[in-house]
């Protein structure tokens, strides 16, 4: 199946091309970054995780929230999601990867990363993140590269496949709780410090998943012959409005015993982000942004009419990636360090370079998502004889 | 042809696999079959021993940073200290905060003058219970029998999860190659690179040789230093004789910093 990423016509190679050109530059900027050290970005001592750390957290969410398409189909027998189930597969294995770069790019010494296996610390939460990590990639590529052999052959995927796809489907919300506990295992941190926190990262993820397969969904019935189907994308639109309702509630749970309860260490990383601390309001704009778009995006959803429409429907998928966007990859984790725990008010802006690096993993994940869906959908007409 | 060659990838896949997860089973295996025989270090008779070190600051000792400023020099020229301009990049193994930042559950308005405008040294904790260690993925950084956490600049890869991990600001990491930085390199202690993470080490290696910690000896008596489980110690009779505080004890990392105020 591989030969079919090589056949494409002037936008497919365009679009490979412009990507690629666009992670030769931020691996020239890495090369810098690997030479000089960490402080071409802008963390500090206070603020020592920032974006690379933050993308990785909201595409682990993007990764797992793959798994709404491929849950319903195995577990609840529903045929319709059998379409596009690769496709939510191919959106995990192309976020982790992303994940995987942001967490290279994000060591001091990358040459050392191996460590982690050389010495494993079962103790630490790293540890069972790279297992996770790594074994949910394992798993959505085989499981997705067999289920579209079959595809293609014509034939019913092997049992074994489908065993897979449960313990996949299993493994989804564990790399997310796993990436969590990284954060709400920590003593002094009391924006983290939450109970809710794993189910909050599931929440945003399920959102924001499906809500990018929606649109992923949109692009390729526009782009290309195979069509998605109008139910599926209605019943990936249902799943989106409840997950982001759910992810709003959990958070206003948060505020509710954070703010009820007035203990100043778990107050103030909540006030830095909504209202500024000592003066400073930098994710100020930001985070109101980010509240004003999921709540549109609920209205968008929940009333049967917009969200059946499906160019206001793209709108809302649109204001829930973002919203969850800022909230994960800009407010949660310099969030998490502002103050600092001698209350000492370090504010974080990533930098030129540091954004470019940022842009060039994305730039790696979308050409990994591109070759991988070039291939699904070329089966998809194939298949039916388009 | 094709069925040789899909077997033996699958077979190449498989091996690579296993190799790859030996050393994470080792890690769950505890079995006597891997033991071999390791050669014994001999401990330099003069060593300093304990079976927890700690540490007791008499804040009435001092007045002003001037009081203070000796026994910070005296830890930053010994541990090859860079000087960085950039605040986003310091490199700090004990230095001096305000009451209401060193003790932020204890301030409150009406404190005293004295506590208030009194500077207050602040360095790790070694902590009993330390956070850093069981964040770290690599034991980089780890606890030593006699409570010294320590860190292996060699074996430490930058992921930083001890600094999120650390509830006192305890960390510092090198954002840049700190060596041109260092004003007089001090031969005995190495320098680090770019990309790991570093603190205060309780000068091990000082006690190692039979030398109190470099900052206890600048102090003037100020500071003291001593076994806690032993009755005797000079420590033991200041805990004993005067109402010391810990940092945000209600964590219960076990710091083994004590303070009277």
């Amino acid at each position: 199946m591989l030969e079919l990423v090589t056949k494409g016509g002037k936008k497919y190679w365009g679009l490979i091309i412009g990507l690629l050109v666009v992670m030769g530059i931020a691996f020239g900027f890495w090369l810098w970054q690997l030479s000089f050290g960490l402080g071409i970005t802008g963390m500090s001592r206070d603020v020592s995780w920032g974006f690379y750390i933050a993308q990785f957290t909201f595409l682990v969410g993007v990764a797992a929230g793959g798994v709404m398409v491929v849950l319903p189909y195995y577990f609840h027998d529903y045929k319709a999601f059998g379409r596009i189930t690769i496709l939510g597969e191919f959106l995990a294995i192309a976020a982790v990867v992303m994940c995987l770069l942001f967490i290279i790019a994000d060591l001091g010494q990358p040459l050392r990363a191996l460590n982690v296996i050389l010495y494993p610390t079962p103790g630490s939460v790293l540890f069972w993140d790279m297992i996770v990590l790594n074994g949910y990639l394992l798993l959505n590529l085989i499981v997705g590269w067999n289920v579209l052999e079959a595809e293609r052959n014509n034939v019913k995927y092997a049992p074994w496949v489908k065993t897979l796809a449960i313990v996949s489907i299993i493994w989804a919300p564990l790399i997310h709780t796993v990436t969590a506990y990284l954060y709400c295992g920590l003593p002094g941190r009391g924006f983290w410090l939450t109970a809710i926190l794993a189910p909050r990262f599931l929440a945003s993820a399920f959102a924001a998943g499906p809500a990018f397969l929606i649109l992923l969904c949109l692009i390729i019935r526009k782009v290309t012959k195979f069509d998605p189907g109008r139910e599926q994308i209605q019943s990936l639109a249902k799943i989106v409005s409840y997950a982001i309702i759910i992810n709003l509630f959990f958070f206003l749970c948060e505020v509710f015993v954070v703010f009820y309860s007035r203990i100043p260490s778990h107050m103030d990383h909540i006030k830095y982000l909504f209202v500024g601390l000592h003066g400073h309001t930098a994710l100020v704009p930001w985070m109101w942004s980010s509240i004003a778009l999921m709540v549109t995006a609920i209205v968008l959803l929940v009333i049967p009419t917009t969200r059946k429409n499906e160019a206001v429907l793209a709108v809302a998928c649109v204001a829930v990636f973002i919203g969850t966007w800022i909230d994960k990859g800009m407010g949660m984790i310099s969030g998490g360090f502002v103050p600092n725990p001698m209350h000492h008010v370090t504010e974080y802006m990533p930098t030129i370079p540091e954004l470019i690096i940022t842009l060039g993993i994305y730039a790696t994940g979308f050409l990994v998502l591109t070759l991988l869906f070039k291939i699904a959908v070329s089966v998809k007409e194939e298949v039916s004889g388009l | 042809m094709e069925n040789g060659r899909r077997y033996f990838l699958k077979l190449a896949g498989i091996s690579v696999l296993g190799l790859g997860t030996k050393p994470v089973l080792n890690a769950f295996a505890s079995s006597e079959e891997g033991k071999v025989h390791e050669a014994e270090i001999q401990n330099n008779p003069e060593a300093l021993d304990a079976k927890r070190w700690a540490m007791v600051i008499d804040t009435r000792k001092f007045e002003s940073e001037e009081d203070l400023k000796p026994l910070i020099d005296a830890c930053n020229k010994i541990h090859n200290i860079p000087k960085l301009t950039n605040k986003n990049h310091e490199i700090k193994w004990i230095w001096i905060d305000e009451f209401k930042h060193v003790f932020t559950n204890m301030d409150h308005e009406f404190v005293d003058d004295r506590v208030k405008n009194l500077p207050f040294l602040v360095l790790c904790n070694h902590c009993e219970k330390p956070a850093c260690v069981r964040a770290c993925p690599t034991k980089a950084t780890f606890k030593r029998d006699d409570g010294i956490v320590l860190m292996d600049f060699h074996r430490c890869i930058g992921c930083r999860f001890c600094m999120a991990a650390c509830p006192y600001g305890s960390r510092s990491f090198n954002f840049r190659d700190p060596r041109s930085f260092i004003e007089e390199i001090n031969p005995d202690f190495p320098t680090r690179m770019r990309g790991v993470v570093e603190k205060c080490n309780f000068c091990a290696e000082r006690l190692a040789v039979g030398k109190m910690p470099a900052c206890v000896e600048a102090s003037n008596g100020a500071l003291a230093f001593g076994d806690l489980y032993d009755p005797d110690s000079e420590v033991r009779e200041l805990l004993k004789n005067n109402y010391t505080i810990r940092r945000k004890s209600e964590l219960g990392a076990g710091p083994s910093i004590y303070y009277i105020v």
